[in-house]
């Protein structure tokens, strides 16, 4: 299991190498230059520009650029923001737990919606409330992240007025009263993101669990005289969740889509407003930097689906 | 030889039922019979139609600013309301509906052409290129497609839009970017249909007759690998559409005289509590076009799926 581990590890490696190669150079195909406004900004004298140019090697050839610049980043010098004066290393850790709460919660509650209600589907398939759960996930994830955002909002904030629409940071009460806050706002966000992934995911496991189900070893589990409750629970869902680890985790990069948009919306002091606003702002070290983290993050969850993969089948090898 | 297979082909056909059917009706004959996506092709025709046709029968310019009925709800005058300006929704809505259409085809059409070429090389040459093209499409699927969507509009915005106008240079840098960032499962996709059909007998027939590379994949193997190739195609129809929506709906895509439906969301959604309607049309615009392609989509895959013709 450990040298399994290890072993991933080590192919997520050159993936990361990939991943910013493939950001460097959009950056350096890219028209224009960082230090434009500097360029033509009248305040600094032509000398310094070109000395800050050369500090910071922009006359460099490419290959050079590249690796310094992924020397840097590989070393948590993600760079200075030319917008908020502070290291971008500390913007992206103030931002990043709020984001990871809220997606977290989100693929938590997708999950706890697609495993009972894609395995009920697959066991009764083609019965009122299969085609009743079809419909509406097809539904759910025909519906644009930003549009149950603002239908939320509509519904929610402005018609009920019982759920505020935007999100804070700092909350002025104190204890229980403070927790209240917190999940009050982070209900329609989590919800958001969370019944969209819910969607595309019931339908995964309902397929999963339709192949399964119909195998012999579900036969004998029942000729056995299991319960079907046993019989569905630890020998089909068990064997039906393979697949669906794997696709959750290509799912990933939506996510992440899904999050920059409901940050936006709700106004949830996460990395994805912060991507936003930066590229309102002209902010290009926190640009790469974020898009950078994502991807970051997409590796890192793919290498834990990888090695849940090897949890949950025991024909994988650890080798 | 050649010159027998019709014939044999034609007596199979009359053993089995009076009237031979042709690949495509036969298709389309399952197609209908999935009630929701002939539902879905019904309403995407209707959407079409009305986005074509729609600014020629109702033409009340989708520019006219009139403040005396800015953010009035839907009435004879204004069926579906009125922005903060005072133009007209319905006239913007048909409007905007021509460019995320476009772009949703333009898209796709990028997409599946990149999917099916890298697919086919790495299915076909095999080895080291293979290998090469499925790490790279490993490279890509790993990649935050809407974060990198956003850095590549930031960085490359102003420059196409002085070298090609804002509208066409935004439209080709969309579309581009979301075709290049979607073109993987179709590689993938095609790559396994090349995998296992070069090894059929029929492609085996073809090569010891003598058919060059090029013709045995263009006429052999290409056309029976192209049923998943259109369902994976319909999907990225309806994701290149909440792409561009979802990039639109940032502020970050169409510039605001060009209304697409994400544009006019993002317009919309400072303004809920008084001017519900704004937001709501553009979106169920969405909603319906993306819902209706997702079914159609399921359709086609019941419709296209070769082993289901031997079942029924």
């Amino acid at each position: 299991m450990f040298k399994y581990v290890i072993r991933r590890l080590l192919i997520a490696v050159p993936v990361l190498a990939g991943i910013s190669l493939v950001l460097f150079t959009i950056l350096a195909l890219a028209p224009g230059d960082p230090f434009e406004e500097l360029a033509t900004n009248p305040n600094v004298p032509r000398e310094v520009a070109q000395a800050l140019r050369k500090q910071f090697g922009l006359d460099d050839p490419v290959m050079v650029r590249y690796v310094r610049w992924f020397g840097s980043m590989a070393q948590g010098d993600w760079g200075f923001s030319f917008v908020s004066r502070v290291n971008v290393s500390t913007l992206i850790l103030q931002r990043l737990p709020t984001s990871l709460f809220v997606l977290g919660t989100a693929q938590l509650l997708g999950i706890l919606i697609a495993l009972p209600i894609g395995t009920l589907s697959a066991v009764r398939p083609y019965s009122l409330f299969d085609q009743v759960a079809t419909t509406l996930a097809f539904v759910g994830f025909s519906l644009p992240t930003f549009f149950t955002g603002i239908l939320f909002i509509l519904f929610f904030s402005i018609y009920l007025d019982w759920l505020p629409f935007i999100y804070r940071a700092a909350i002025g009460a104190a204890c229980w009263r403070w927790w209240w806050e917190r999940a009050r706002q982070a209900i329609m966000p989590v919800a958001v993101l969370g019944l969209f992934q819910g969607a595309a995911l019931t339908r995964f496991v309902r397929s999963a669990v339709l192949e399964v189900i119909r195998l012999d070893y579900i036969n004998t589990a029942r000729a056995k005289g299991l319960s079907e409750r046993v019989t569905v629970v630890k020998h089909a869902v068990r064997n039906a969740l393979i697949p669906v680890v794997t696709l959750v985790a290509l799912q990933i990069p939506t996510i992440f889509t899904g999050a920059v948009i409901t940050e936006q919306i709700f106004r949830v002091p996460g990395i994805g407003s912060l991507l936003i606003s930066s590229i309102l702002a002209n902010d290009t070290p926190v640009i790469m930097a974020i898009t950078f983290v994502f991807s970051g993050l997409v590796v890192l969850f793919n290498l834990l689906a990888d090695i849940l993969y090897g949890w949950l089948d025991p024909r994988i090898t650890y080798r | 030889m050649a010159s027998r297979a019709p014939t044999l082909a034609a007596d199979l056909s009359l053993r089995g039922r009076p009237a031979a059917r042709s690949l495509w009706s036969e298709a389309f004959r399952r197609f209908r019979r999935h009630r929701l996506a002939t539902f879905g092709a019904v309403v995407l025709l209707f959407m079409v139609v009305a986005v074509l046709v729609g600014p020629f029968v109702y033409r009340v310019p989708i520019d006219e600013i009139d403040f005396k009925a800015k953010l009035q709800g839907p009435s004879w005058a204004h069926p579906l309301g009125t922005d903060d300006l005072g133009q007209d929704l319905l006239a913007r809505i048909l409007y905007g509906g021509r460019i995320s259409l476009a772009v949703g085809i333009a898209a796709m059409l990028i997409a599946v052409t990149i999917g099916v070429s890298v697919g086919a090389a790495a299915g076909h040459f095999g080895g080291t290129t293979d290998h090469t093209l499925m790490r790279l499409t490993d490279l890509f699927l790993s990649l935050p497609q809407l974060p990198l969507l956003l850095l590549i509009v930031y960085l490359f915005r102003d420059a196409l839009k002085k070298v090609l106008g804002p509208e066409a240079g935004i439209f080709i840098m969309i579309v581009v970017v979301i075709g290049g960032l979607r073109w993987m499962p179709v590689a993938r996709l095609v790559r396994a249909q090349f995998l296992s059909l070069r090894e059929k007998e029929f492609v085996e027939a073809a090569r010891s007759l003598g058919a060059p590379a090029l013709r045995q994949v263009a006429r052999h193997i290409l056309p029976n690998a192209l049923g998943p190739v259109i369902v994976a195609g319909t999907i990225d129809v309806a994701a290149a559409i909440i792409a561009e929506s979802s990039l639109s709906f940032l502020g970050l895509g169409f510039p605001p005289d060009i209304p697409t439906w994400g544009r006019i969301l993002f317009d919309a959604k400072d303004n809920l509590d008084f001017a519900p309607h704004w937001a709501v049309f553009p979106g169920t615009a969405i909603f319906l076009t993306v819902l209706s392609i997702n079914y159609i989509g399921d359709g086609l895959r019941d419709a296209l799926d070769p082993r289901k013709v031997l079942g029924q």
